[in-house]
Order: structure tokens, then sequence, then C-alpha cells
């Protein structure tokens, strides 16, 4: 067996690499401290996707590269292990299970957190040499539907434009996205351009009026999966008041006649009642678009997370189409991918129907081309399956081994109980990650230690087709490796050795860029996916790559560092006739509509200051602050109808499953509909998990799961008490019913409600909780601790702190309601070496002696600035622009996704 | 002597009479002329720093209110020492006469003659070195025996009891708290504090002798106390016995004036006495059943009579819950109001040791009935205002142990 390489520290201190999170792709700079295995991080301003910034997420990464929670060993069964063993068990297991059962009976299920080359080679191996199909990733659950609708659209999945075209569009429309939290520094490019050029139009359509609204002109709250209808409205209204490009249709077009012929029912006032909007709103977007040269329609999960996330994606493609209103500056359909390398597995061909370079299954010859360029005779013939089928074959048996990759399926996809239930029972489970509490990892037979963030190097490829170098910062953690050289060594070890060479991933880059051209030709099979200009770099060329757009032809590369600006800009698209399709459409409701059982529409999404399950945002403290549990919004009027108050807990259930969430009552949602984060996962909240109750309804299309639509039901979850606590030390377990965990820089927050009343006492109780976190701690004991109590007996109130010589230890606070004292002062109490006598006595009331400071909740997790502080500027220099407010805290000057904040405050403090 | 002007004669010149003469001055100056008799040779001093004055923190000269430069600026004729005591009010004429056969007459006349230690009748308790804690002579004798003598016994865990035994201590003494009860300070504290005060009080060395009688006081041959027996039997060395177990209200001359009264002068309102010229105000007062040992009603006494004497006529007296600190330095303690438990009273309670801080609130119908501070006082004033103004705390409940949102606005505090 090969070793890996060692790693070699860079010569400069500062490296360029890119963000581990969303699909905008930032650049950031690093300055690397090796010797104490520290980084610090600031915006690269020289890479084209951010210009210098970084959001609050990115601006954290510094945070994430710790030891803490990390995978660092290989493991069997629970038993640590060397990488020859570990390697010899995957690779003889699998190889068992293919003699005994087939190729089928083995899947891999890798992600959008993979870099390009890791993703090549666990697709080489399964689709080529394992000889199925069942290579999956998490990227079906959040790009699938654009895959399909742009492979409809364009004969292949190409997103034409780029991030430049959102400073030369004259009307944006968002659709399906929270931009200022998703995509933050595109929504900061979206704020400029706007402040920049006033007569730009943002139009935002969502269900939801988040954030984004904003800087919106118009919000249009449409109901939740009523997209096609907007758009095929939209279409039919280009039609009728003729604004159909009929040259560019006649050139380019093919379709266009069947897909107006669909829309042609849509009227103004069918559509406003189908997507539940006023005809004036749905008339002024619909004029817009029609008599601005250049919309840009940018869209996200709220399109793809969809029983009609292809038709939403192709309703969207159609009025750019027949408008001629695409693959031009400033102008077009535009896909914001999740993931930092969404688009970059797609181009290997991660998911189940592709084999790879933009080549499938389902085009002639394609399957014979890739089995020539690899050499093999073992190629998969068929599709494999896609993630929700995949899972439920492994429920069923019929898939025997997995191998999951750098994600959290227990918390991500739909019916999420179910797929821990299949892992479970399945005969044989590896997973390779950089975490060691993520739930997944609890299923694996085979634990194998992934290299994170920071220390994996390779590529990836963000929204606008841009392939950016993610490069190693520091040496890999403990034992653990990069995601190739694990794959890399499994298929040596089952005897595919002479496929699978790779020493370094630059090998690994040049077969995928040689691959891309592979019998590519104008006037053959042509793909838009061709990097072969990147093919020959050498060694030190891919090392100094410099981010750039795909296509790459030899004609152009490697010396041009922009690539290609825009796909299409000839209008050949690469269906076989070289025009682009119209697709004809209905609108078709989410599958799974009300009951009176299931009341609610049950929708999910992200939050500002976390990624995914969190396994990695939540190691960054001041990530946690900002939404610290898992929460349901619901408008008022719903709150009313269930009897729910605002602060309290409700637990929401179906048939699947149910789980507890903070109530948050908010005039933003629509009445009938209630949103709850994808975000939190049992290790950090045991009842958190959103996942189970998502329906496992997919797009016939694409098999996107709907993840936006579940048909739910609420009640308030009526716990005998609700308490807190703030603690040094991490409590082992989860506690009571209700048990949510939030990290903070050195203490723990634990939000708690439980059903029963205590056994014998809240005193009682409390002590034996702080004995349970003194128990193993050698420093201090128990019985050296002092104790500050406060009870109002009565009102069932029980607050204790807790210290240690001058130094905060713990403080737990309990009472029968929800309603308990402020957590935003004492946290710093913790840092602090001495508290005060001042302090000390007014720390279970949670908030400051008298004439000390209290910064408040934080509002900008960039700068750490808390809302007190900022309301205090505002009345101390009578603050009415947010700008101020930068100029004076720096509050909102880095991802600006705070800055609807801070309008908020000045508007209520002025 | 101004013949337009009435005759008002005051008999006591302690802080009672004296606020209420203050007052009456700026209120309606120039109404009386105002004449003065007082028993201690004196200018009028502030009784409730005598403590202080026997810890040796505090002189003389630093507790004065009115010197005699006062009497005479405000046109006041001061007959202060022993002589001038006065003897008997003639009601019948509207005159007093002292001691000396010196006789003033008046048109008004107010009562404050205060009130005398309680001495227990025990065997012994007319021998030399048993004291009361009243007045400056008093203090001064305390500090003459800490100089020469080793053992006090003080009986009386209340607050001028412990105030006492803290001064003797700190002046060199051995000195040991006799209490009938369990809890020092009963009437203020709650068991709790009590025992905290008590473990505080005993690092600084004084010690205690609890739930126990004193049964007789020895002498020696030249009629010295010199030994103290108890009802468990145990007897105790003693130079210097002060008897600290409570005041009763000093109503000899008006009772011998035939002025109604029952355990003090009985008043109505507005302070006057059952004679329509004659009003009294302080500790020789019953009001409502209640007699005064404290100095915050006292003052308050003061406003409403010289509202009357002023003949302004439209004040009240009431009397309002009152708190009490305990003047011994570095140790804080507060209390006001009814602290005790029943069942319709709900409690909150903080408490760190480590601290030495112990906080009781009580509240009845979501007002507050009473507080018992240790260790922490801060909130004692506010407590009090609440308490005064019977305000309804639902609101404030989740923070009332905590404080006032905003630095608290000086509220007047009130003192012993």
């Amino acid at each position: 067996m090969s070793q890996p390489l060692q790693y070699n520290p860079p010569a400069r201190k500062i490296i360029k690499t890119t963000c581990a999170y969303c699909g905008v792709g930032c650049g950031v700079l690093a300055t690397v401290d090796e010797k104490n295995r520290s980084i610090q991080v600031k915006g690269d301003q020289s890479h084209p996707a951010n210009y210098g910034k970084l959001c609050s997420k990115g601006s954290a990464l510094a945070e994430t590269v710790t030891l803490k929670n990390r995978l660092l060993k290989p493991s069997i069964n629970q038993q640590e292990c060397s990488w020859d063993q570990a390697i010899n068990e995957v690779s003889h297991r699998f190889t068992q299970i293919i003699n005994d059962h087939g190729p089928d009976a083995i899947a891999f299920y890798g992600s959008g957190q993979l870099l390009t080359e890791d993703y090549y080679v666990a697709n080489k191996l399964m689709k080529g040499f394992i000889g199925s199909g069942n290579m999956d990733t998490n990227s079906r659950l959040c790009m699938s539907s654009t895959v399909a609708g742009q492979k409809r659209a364009f004969g292949s999945d190409t997103m034409p434009g780029s991030y430049s075209d959102i400073e030369r569009a004259d009307l944006i429309v968002l659709i399906g996205s929270n931009t200022a939290w998703c995509h933050p520094i595109l929504f900061q490019r979206i704020r400029v351009t706007k402040e920049k050029r006033p007569h730009v139009k943002v139009v935002v359509i969502d269900p939801r009026e988040t954030t984004t609204c904003d800087i919106a002109d118009l919000h249009l709250p449409l109901k939740i999966g009523s997209d096609v209808a907007l758009f095929q409205g939209l279409l039919h209204y280009l039609d009728q008041h003729n604004h159909l490009d009929q040259a560019f249709i006649t050139e380019h077009v093919e379709g266009s006649q069947e897909s107006l012929e669909s829309a042609r029912d849509y009227d103004i006032k069918h559509t406003a009642n189908l997507c539940n909007l006023s005809e004036a709103a749905l008339n002024q977007f619909y004029q817009w678009f029609a008599n601005t040269d250049n919309p840009l329609s940018l869209y996200s999960q709220g399109v793809n997370q969809s029983s009609a996330g292809t038709d939403k994606v192709n309703a969207i493609i159609n009025c750019h189409l027949i408008t001629g209103k695409i693959a031009k500056p400033g102008m077009g359909p535009f896909s914001l991918t999740g993931q930092p390398n969404a688009m970059g597995g797609r181009e290997v061909g991660g998911l189940a129907h592709q084999l790879a370079a933009h080549m499938d299954f389902a085009t002639p010859n394609d399957i014979d081309r890739v089995a020539r360029f690899w050499q093999t005779d073992n190629i998969a013939q068929r599709k494999g399956l896609a993630a929700v089928e995949l899972f439920d074959n492994v429920a069923s048996g019929k898939i025997k081994a997995i191998w999951i990759m750098g994600t959290n399926p227990i918390v991500s996809m739909p019916n999420a109980n179910k797929v821990r239930q299949a892992l479970h029972q399945c005969e044989f489970v590896v997973v390779s990650d950089c975490i060691l509490n993520q739930d997944t990892c609890a299923e694996a037979n085979v634990l194998l230690p992934a290299a994170g963030w920071s220390e994996k190097d390779g590529t990836v490829t963000n929204s606008e087709r841009r392939i950016s170098r993610q490069r190693a910062l520091l040496p890999c953690a403990g034992e653990s490796k990069p995601d190739w050289w694990i794959i890399t060594q499994i298929a040596n070890a089952m005897g595919y050795s002479e496929a699978f060479p790779y020493e370094k991933p630059a090998d690994i880059f040049r077969e995928h860029a040689r691959l891309s051209g592979f019998e590519n030709h104008q006037e053959g099979r042509f793909r838009a996916f061709n990097i072969s200009g990147l093919a020959s770099l050498s060694d030190q060329q891919y090392q100094n790559l410099l981010p750039i757009q795909w296509p790459v032809l030899p004609s152009t590369a490697p010396d041009d560092v922009n690539g290609t600006q825009r796909a299409f800009a000839d209008f050949q698209f690469t269906t076989p006739s070289k025009k682009a399709h119209c697709i004809a459409l209905q609108y078709h409701a989410p599958v799974n509509a009300t009951t009176d059982e299931f009341p609610l529409i049950l929708n999910t999404g992200r939050i500002r200051d976390q990624w995914h399950t969190m396994s990695r945002t939540a190691l960054a403290p001041r990530l946690n602050q900002h939404k610290p549990e898992p929460f349901v919004e619901i408008h008022p009027d719903d709150a009313k109808r269930y009897q729910l108050i605002d602060g309290a807990i409700a637990t929401i259930h179906n048939q699947q499953a149910k789980m507890q969430a903070r109530i948050v009552v908010t005039s933003t949602q629509h009445v009938g509909n209630i949103f709850v984060p994808m975000h939190w996962t049992s290790d950090l909240s045991n009842r958190g998990r959103v996942g189970p109750l998502v329906n496992p309804v997919v797009d016939p299309i694409s098999f996107q799961p709907e993840s936006k639509s579940t048909p739910v039901a609420i009640s308030l979850y009526e716990a005998n008490w609700h308490g807190f606590i703030l603690s040094r030390q991490r409590l082992a377990n989860a506690i009571t019913d209700y048990h949510v965990e939030v990290p903070n820089t050195d203490h723990y927050r634990v939000e708690l409600a439980h059903t029963e009343a205590f056994a014998s006492s809240p005193q009682q109780w409390a002590e034996t909780v702080v004995q349970s976190l003194y128990h193993t701690n050698t420093d201090i004991t128990f019985d050296k601790l002092e104790w500050q109590t406060y009870q109002d007996s009565s009102q069932h109130q029980y607050r204790a702190a807790v210290f240690y010589q001058q130094q905060l230890e713990a403080v737990i606070m309990i009472g029968p309601i929800p309603k308990l004292p402020e957590r935003d002062w004492i946290p710093q109490l913790f840092s602090q070496t001495e508290i005060s006598y001042e302090e000390r006595l007014a720390l279970l009331s949670g908030r400051p002696p008298n004439g000390s400071s209290n910064v408040g909740p934080i509002v900008c997790a960039c700068f750490n600035v808390g809302e007190n502080t900022i309301i205090d500027a505002i009345q101390t220099h009578s603050v009415s622009q947010y700008q101020q407010v930068g100029e004076l805290l720096k509050a909102g000057t880095n991802c600006g996704s705070c800055v609807p904040d801070i309008k908020r405050l000045i508007k209520k403090h002025t | 002597m101004n013949h337009s002007q009435e005759q008002l004669v005051v008999i006591g010149n302690g802080m009672a009479g004296m606020k209420t003469v203050e007052i009456l001055l700026s209120a309606n100056p120039g109404k009386y002329q105002i004449t003065v008799f007082g028993a201690e040779p004196y200018g009028n001093y502030n009784r409730i720093m005598l403590s202080p004055v026997l810890c040796g923190e505090k002189d003389i000269k630093d507790i004065m209110i009115n010197d005699r430069q006062w009497y005479t600026d405000n046109n006041i004729t001061l007959h202060a020492g022993p002589t001038k005591e006065v003897v008997s009010i003639i009601r019948s004429t509207k005159h007093v006469i002292a001691k000396d056969g010196s006789r003033v007459p008046y048109d008004k006349l107010l009562i404050a003659t205060g009130s005398n230690p309680y001495l227990l009748p025990i065997p012994g308790h007319d021998l030399e070195g048993v004291i009361g804690f009243r007045d400056i002579y008093d203090v001064k004798k305390m500090v003459e025996y800490s100089k020469q003598r080793k053992y006090a016994i003080v009986l009386g865990g209340g607050l001028l009891g412990l105030e006492a035994a803290n001064g003797l201590t700190q002046r060199g003494m051995h000195v040991t708290v006799i209490h009938s009860r369990q809890t020092l300070l009963n009437r203020q504290l709650d068991s709790h504090a009590g025992k905290l005060l008590q473990q505080a009080l005993e690092a600084r060395g004084v010690n205690f002798k609890l739930n126990v009688q004193t049964q007789d006081i020895k002498g020696d041959t030249n009629g010295h106390v010199n030994a103290v027996h108890f009802s468990d039997n145990d007897t105790l060395p003693c130079d210097l016995f002060v008897m600290a177990i409570g005041v009763r209200p000093n109503i000899a001359l008006a009772k011998t004036a035939g002025i109604h009264c029952d355990r003090g002068i009985v008043v109505s309102d507005t302070l006057q006495t059952y004679d329509p010229s004659i009003y009294a105000v302080g500790e020789c007062i019953q009001h409502r059943d209640n007699t005064f040992g404290l100095v915050a009603p006292l003052f308050d006494q003061g406003r409403v009579c010289a509202n009357h004497l002023a003949e302004h006529g439209v004040a009240e007296y009431f009397t309002l819950p009152t708190a009490t600190k305990l003047k011994v330095t570095g140790i804080n303690l507060y209390s006001v109001g009814n602290f005790e438990e029943g069942s319709n009273t709900e409690s909150l309670i903080f408490e760190d040791k480590a601290l030495g801080v112990y906080k009781k609130i009580v509240l009845k119908n979501n007002q507050l009935t009473g507080a018992v501070l240790y260790g922490d006082t801060r909130n004692g004033p506010w407590y009090q205002k609440l308490l005064e103004e019977q305000l309804n705390i639902s609101d404030l409940r989740e923070t009332l142990m905590f404080g006032p949102a905003e630095e608290p606005s000086q509220v007047k505090e009130s003192v012993q």
C-alpha cells in the first residue's frame, strides 16, 4: 500500500483558499500559525466571488479549526484500529457482498462538501469498477431539480451566467431564496448595486417575509409550491402583451409553442388565485419583467426542494427563453447552489443518474465512452438509486453495504428516523467524516477519519461555474486522511490499483479534466462541461491555479485566468439541435395536502449563522448566539388558533415523527404555514431534528425531496418546568425531555424543559446535576464549590449559581413557565477570573448590576456587537442610516447580513 | 418678651422634642416664645449614635445635633442639667415647675420625656457596675470600665445590647451576651439571619449565652458586681453588667399631672394628649396602642406635631413599618415590616453563604409585608418604600430580590 503524501508545510504563511460553506464560493485569505495549529481568516480581495468580503459563517472559519469533536482515528465496531485494518475490513466486506449479492448491493452516498477530486475517485470506483450506479449525494437534496431542469432546457446542467450579472441587471428576481442569510455575500452585492443604481428593482418571491425582503421593491408571498403557476402566468402575460422575442425563438428555441399553449389558462386572475396573491402585485412583477431588458432570476431551494422542482426551474427558464433574455450580460436564470462543491459533484457525475463529466447513462454511447476512458470492463450499465430510494433500499435490505462520505443523512434526509433505522439494520455501514459526534457516525461499523476544511486540498466549483482551489492550511489532524486517499486505498485493496494510481489531488484533477474533453466535439457528443484546457497543468500550475470559470478549452487555457464568463454566449445549446427547449408545464400543488389532522404546512430552511447539520459551525461560539435553539415560526392567527405562546415550546408532529422547538410568533409567516430550521441534530438537541417529519415525497424527474411542504400538526408542549443551565463543564447527557445545547466560548448553555415534576426538589435536582458535572474533574470537587441560591417557592422559581474560588462555574435557572432571566449578560462572566461583589449579587437576576453595561443579544456576529450597544450608539449619535452604525461600531460592515436588523433598531429607537 | 407671642414649653431636650421644634421654627417662625427643659447637661445630641461613640469610632462632639449656640440663635431659652428637671405640671394655671423651683408658664406644652431603660428587678440590680445603655453618662461609664476591668455581661440580644457588646469587645473587654431567646434580634431577624449574625459577632470575639434567664447578680464586699448566676446554674465572672432589655416610656411626670396615660402618654393622631393644650411626641407616647423605640417614627411624629403647633392643622400621624439597622461596622443587616411566615404569605429567599449574604422577602396578596436583609442591605430602603406604598409587586416579582431596575432614587434612609 502506498503511503499518503507527506504534508509539506507551505512556504508562505498566508494561503489563499475557499470557504467551506455555501455555493457562493468565497475566496479566503488564511494566515496560518502552524505551530499553534491556529489560523486567522479574511476575505480574499482578489477572488471574483467576494472581492474580500466574508459572511458571519466564513468569518468564523478560524474558530472551527479545532480538534474538539474531531474524528481522529479509524475504528471498526467502536474499536480503534490501524488504517491497514480499516481498509482491509472495508475492501474485504465490500468484495464479499459484491460476490454474494452483486454490485447493486453496495452504495456510496457523498456530499457537496467533498472536493471534486474526492468525488471523482468515489464515483469512478462505484460506477466504473464496482459496476453499480449507486453513487448518489446530498446534492440530491439541494440541487438535483436544477440539474434536471437545466438538462431539459439546455441539454446539460449548465448555468449560463456569472455573478457579475448582478451588477448589470436592472431587475433582480429572487425566487425561493433567503439570499440575505443563505448567500450573504451575493446579497451584499445586490444591496450595493441597488444603492449605486437606485432604479434597479428587486422582487422577492417567497412564502415567507424573510430578511431578504429588506431590499425588496416588491415581495410576492406566494402560496407554498405555487411557483410554476406564477411563472406560467408570466409566460402567458409575456405572450399576451407581445413581449416574445420571435427572432430568438425561431433561431434558438424549441417547444415554445407547446409551452405557451400550456400557459394559456394562467391569466392573472386565475394565477393570482392559485398563488394566493393579489392581481395588482402580480401585474406589477409581470410588467417589470416584461419591460426590463435585463432581468436576472436568482433561485434556490424554494424552487428546488419541491415535488415540482424541475418544473419550477423550467418555468423560470421558459420566460427567459421566449423573451431571449438569456446568456447575455445582466440577465438570465441563475441557480444559487447550496454547497461549496455542489456543482463540482455534478461535474464528476456524483448523482446516481450521471456517469461522469456531464455524461450519463441515458445518452447513447456515453457508457462505452467512459468505459474506454477508464479502461474498465465492469462499468455500470444503468443509473443507480437516488437518495430517498437508495435509503429505502438500505431499509429493505437490498442494499447491504453503504459508505457515507462527509454528510449526515440521519439529520438531513426526509423521514430521517427511517434512515436511522435503515442504517441501524444495514449489514455494513462505513462513514468517513471529520466530525466525531455527528448522528450518522453512531450507526457506522467502520469509521474513517477524514481530513477537514483547512487540511484537505483540491478544487471546488461555485454557483457561477468557477473552479477554485481549496488549499490545505494545516497538516491533517491525528490520523485523518484526505477522502481521495481513503477511497484510493480501498480501490487498491479491492484490486483496482491500476486504475487508481493517484498520489496527489493534481493527478486526479488532470484525469478529470482530460475526461471532460474526451471525445467532446461540437459535431459529435458535445458537452458544455469541458475543462480539458486544464488537463496538462503541472503540479505547480495546479497548486497556483487561479479561480477560473468553465468551460476552459485548450485554446484558452491555462493562461486565461477568467475562463468562460458566459456559457451559451453564442446561443449554441448542448442539445442535438443546439436549440434550447421550452417545456410545456402545468401547476401541481405539493403532493401532500393538509388534512384536519395535520392542518399546517411545514416549511424548512437555513438560518443565518449555521451551516447544514451544524457539525462545524456550532464549533464557533459566536455562530451559536444568533439563533441558539431550534425554533418554529408561526403566524399570530395560527398561534392563537393552536393556543401557542411566543417563547414557549411547541410539539410538531405528523404520521412519521414528532419534534419540539421554541415558538416564535411572527406575521412574516403565512397563515397555515410554519417554518422550522433544518440544522439541529440530536447531538445538540434531543428533540430538535426536523428531518424525521419531512415527507419523503420526491420530484418525479429529479427525485429531489419536497422538503418545504409537509403537512403537520402543532400543539403547545405543556412542560411541568422550564429552565436553563450555563456551565463551564459539559453535561454528558440529556437530562430532561427537552434539551438543547448551545456551545459557547468557555461554557455551555443548555435550554431545558421537562414533562414530569421534580422527584424531590429543584434544589436537590440542581445539586445532582452539578455533582455529575464535577464527577470526573480532579481539580475541583463538589464540596469545594460555593453555592448561591434564590428561591421563590410558591412560584416554583429556583435559581442557583455555583462558584469555585472567585470564578463562576455554573448557573441554573428553573421556573414553571418559559420566561426566565435573560441569558445575555451572564455568559461574559465565565471569562472573568474574578467576579465582583456587585456582579455576584446581581447574577441570578440575569441583569448586570446597575451602572455596568449589558451588550444585549448579539446582532452582528462578525464583530460581536450586541443590540444594546447598537441602540446606545443610535441614541447617542442620533443615527439615521445603518452605515453610521457601521462607522461607529463596525457592525454590519463585513457580511452585512445584520443590516436589516440594524435598520429595524434605527427605526425603533429614533 | 414679645407679648403677642404665645409661650411654648418643651419638656425634654431629646431628638423627638427638638425635631418638633426645628420643624416648627421653619413652619411658623415667631409664633412661640420657646422654653426647653432638659435633664442632661448638653445641647441636643443624636442618641442613636451612642454606639459608635462607645466603639471609639465617633466622639461626643461628632454626634451633637444642636449645640447651645443654636438655642441662642433661635431665641430659645434652654434649661439644661439635673437641677432643671421639670418636677410638675400645673395644668390649672398652665405652668411647669423645675427642680430648682423655677416656674415657666405655657400656652402650649410639649412633653418629650422619652423613655428609661428597663432594669430587670432581680437580686443585685442595684449593685455598683450595673447600668443601662441610654445616654452619654452610660457610655462614659462603660468606657471607664473597659480601661480597668475585664469581664462584661450584656443582658439582651437586641439592637442596643449587641451594639454595647460589640463596643465593649472592641474596647478589650471579655463580653458575654445573655439572651432569653434562641435567636438574636428576634424581633428583627428570622432564625437563619439571627444565626448568621451570631456567627459574625462570635468571629469578632463576642460570646453568647442563649436561651437562659439571669437569676441574680452577685456583689463583692464593696457592693460592686462580681458575678452573675443563671437559670442553667452556670455562673460567670462579671465586672460590668449592662442591661439592654428594652425601654419604658417615661410617663411619671405626665401621670402625676393627671394626663391620661396607659403604657405611655396616650395621644391622638395629631399628637395631642387628653389635655388640648398639651402635646406629646417620642418614646414617652402611646399612639393607637403602639409605643416607640426607633428614631424614624419619632421624626414623623415631630412633623405632625409641629404642623398642629403651627396651627396649620392638616397633618395626621400614622405608624409606618420601620426599618432597623445594626450599627456594628462591617455587619450589615436591615429589617423591615413583618416577616413572620404564615399560611397566606409567600417568601423569596436568597443566600450566598460564602459571601455572607442572606435575604428574605415576605409577600402577602402580592404586597410586600416584610424583609430581612443580612450582608447586603442596599435594597432595604426600596423595600421599605414598596412596603409603605403598599404597591402591588406582581410585575416586579421576578427581579424584586435583586433591586430596582434603575439606580434607586435616594430614598430616605430610616435608621434606628
